[in-house]
């Protein structure tokens, strides 16, 4: 199958016909926002369109592929056997600690390659073409987040195989395994946003993925993802505790392994509407601003 | 309705830059309308504005009896635009980035490849249309540009120079595809800083420098409106521009503007000024390498219109269109 045909069918797949769609999908925007093109609004279907195009993107791109596959396996390998039996005593144990973390490690920083992947675009003038046909403003934006939902969700799921290659048992039913994965993926929704907004303002992608790095390193590793907060000292601790990715953390373990579920996961969707709630608006604006 | 494009008083600034300063300009249907000026005068912006891209600050825009401002939609199912960068996903296939546009343009699938494989096929890129975009010449991605921006068969294209990068074959591939469309009855409005390319494919033209609008009408009014013919002298030695240039200054009453490659120019009143100097370099002894009468340039139009060359006029306007833009 071509990608042409791969574009097309998956629209299919998705029930995406167009006329199954101008009657019963309206994008979620204010009336002031629906530009009707030809045939009406269609921010999904054309969202859709422009993921595939992402996805495309994504299989098509060795160094995008590498971000979401080899990198996040490189440091899982890297974590339990350099780190592992120093942290935990013995790498079995470690691993049994960190997957779940990791996962979630992952998917932070995949979901900055949003954003540099978004500041990309509007070097190539993409966006122009984008915003001068008849779609929806915000289609692009979906498209690219939608996109990179399926590569966060590739990233997840070659470190729960690898994880299990390695030795990691999970506790729990499927049910609770999808549902830590669906908890990652809420939570990457949500950090992408960041990375979306902090594209449409410096717009360079190397300052993109520069200032990324600065915000998910501190994230990720002040985190527990890697280290029980336990052994840190107290103001690191405080900062630990409530950082989000902590919770998700806690969240996913509970999931994967055993464990407290209801708090941590509570907290981080409560985290995850928070950060879509500030950044979301932000990012729109900007991009719309962006002329 | 004759008039496809019609602007009036436009103004936007960027910051403390004023990019448009009233820009006024009309264009009819079917026609090549060039919008010529150094870079920084505000080609690009008035462009973007015509495509929906950015709001004025201030005056008014219709496409198509549209306007820009209050109807942006109805505007954008009429328009294709080809930017100054080639506006096409590199990591797609040229055949993937058309059926990306026509599938966002809401053609059924079957309709959206049937195009794609058309404008593959017209624009020359059948070879290179399973390859991904990466691999493609500049030349080639611009065709694709093109391509993308012909897909949903738009009543208004604006080119944003076009040919910018282009070596000369290609330039006068993607020059003979805006004429074909012009005879097909697409309106075109092109920026250029190519003055030669203005003169060739423009049916009228709109001068432009630091937002406003310096001279418009058709490239022979512009030409009649500098002045008549100029005579070009290029001695073939270096050495005898001086003699030559007295032997002009003699003639025509003026002294001969040298430019860099050695080729003096003067105002040509007299109707046998050819002769006369023909005849003045043979007797001087001075071997002529070329010698002719020339309509005024584009270079020339510029020139005489804001007392300065393309160049300068560049330097002067500080950051450029897109470096404002971007």
């Amino acid at each position: 199958m071509t990608t042409a045909d791969a574009l097309v069918s998956a629209e299919a797949a998705a029930g995406t016909t167009p006329v199954a769609h101008r009657t019963d999908v309206r994008p979620p925007l204010p009336p002031s926002d629906i530009e009707r093109g030809r045939r009406g609004p269609s921010t999904i279907r054309h969202g859709l369109t422009l993921a595939w195009r992402g996805v495309i993107k994504t299989i098509h791109s060795p160094e995008a592929l590498i971000d979401v596959t080899l990198q996040p396996v490189i440091f899982l390998l890297l974590f339990v056997y350099v780190f592992g039996g120093a942290i935990a005593g013995n790498t079995t144990d470690y691993l049994q600690f960190a997957l779940p973390g990791v996962l979630v490690q992952t998917v932070v920083f995949a979901s900055a390659g949003t954003g540099v992947g978004l500041a990309e675009d509007l070097h190539t003038g993409i966006f122009d073409r984008f915003r001068s046909l008849p779609i929806s403003r915000s289609a692009p934006l979906v498209g690219a987040i939608m996109a990179d939902l399926v590569r966060y969700l590739t990233s997840g799921v070659i470190m729960l195989v690898l994880g299990v290659i390695l030795g990691f048992r999970m506790h729990t039913g499927p049910l609770a395994v999808l549902a830590a994965m669906g908890l990652v993926m809420v939570f990457a929704f949500a950090l992408c946003w960041v990375f979306t907004a902090l594209a449409m303002l410096v717009r360079q992608p190397r300052s993109v993925q520069g200032i990324g790095a600065m915000i998910m390193l501190p994230l990720t590793f002040g985190s527990n993802v890697f280290v029980p907060s336990s052994s840190m000292p107290g103001w690191l601790q405080a900062f630990v505790d409530v950082n989000p990715v902590s919770k998700v953390a806690d969240a996913v373990r509970g999931l994967l392994t055993g464990g407290p579920v209801a708090g941590p996961a509570t907290t981080s969707l409560i985290a995850a509407a928070v950060i879509v709630a500030v950044f979301a608006p932000i990012a729109v604006t900007l991009y719309r601003k962006r002329a | 309705m004759d008039t496809v494009i019609h602007v009036e008083g436009l103004e936007k600034s960027f910051g403390a830059t004023k990019a448009l300063a009233g820009v006024d300009l009309t264009a009819r249907r079917g026609t090549v309308l060039g919008l010529l000026g150094p870079n920084g005068s505000g080609k690009t912006t008035t462009v973007r504005v015509l495509a929906t891209l950015l709001r004025p600050d201030a005056g008014r825009a219709t496409v198509l009896g549209h306007d820009v401002v209050a109807a942006p939609a109805a505007v954008r199912a009429r328009i294709g635009l080809t930017g100054q960068y080639a506006a096409v996903d590199e990591a797609l296939s040229g055949t993937d980035n058309l059926i990306l546009i026509a599938r966002l343009l809401d053609m059924p699938r079957r309709a959206a490849r049937t195009r794609a494989a058309e404008l593959i096929e017209r624009f020359g890129l059948t070879d290179a249309a399973t390859r991904r975009v990466r691999t493609y010449s500049g030349g080639m991605r611009r065709r694709l540009d093109l391509a993308a921006s012909l897909i949903g068969r738009p009543d208004v294209l604006f080119l944003d120079e076009p040919t910018t990068g282009l070596d000369p074959r290609h330039r006068n591939e993607v020059l003979d595809q805006v004429r074909a469309l012009a005879a097909d009855g697409v309106t075109v409005l092109l920026t250029t800083q190519y003055l030669e390319e203005a003169d060739q494919l423009a049916d009228d033209l709109v001068v432009i420098d630091t937002g406003r609008v310096i001279a418009s009408g058709t490239p022979a009014s512009l030409k009649a409106e500098v002045g008549g013919q100029r005579l070009h002298v290029r001695p073939l030695h270096r050495t005898d521009i001086p003699a030559a240039s007295a032997i002009l200054a003699g003639l025509a009453g003026e002294t001969p503007v040298v430019d860099a490659s050695g080729e003096l120019t003067v105002a040509a009143r007299e109707p046998g000024l050819l002769h006369v100097a023909g005849g003045r370099f043979d007797e001087a002894g001075l071997a002529i390498a070329e010698l002719g009468l020339r309509l005024p340039s584009l270079d020339d139009v510029f020139m005489t219109l804001t007392g300065r060359s393309t160049e300068d006029a560049e330097k002067q306007a500080g950051p450029t269109d897109q470096e404002v833009a971007a």
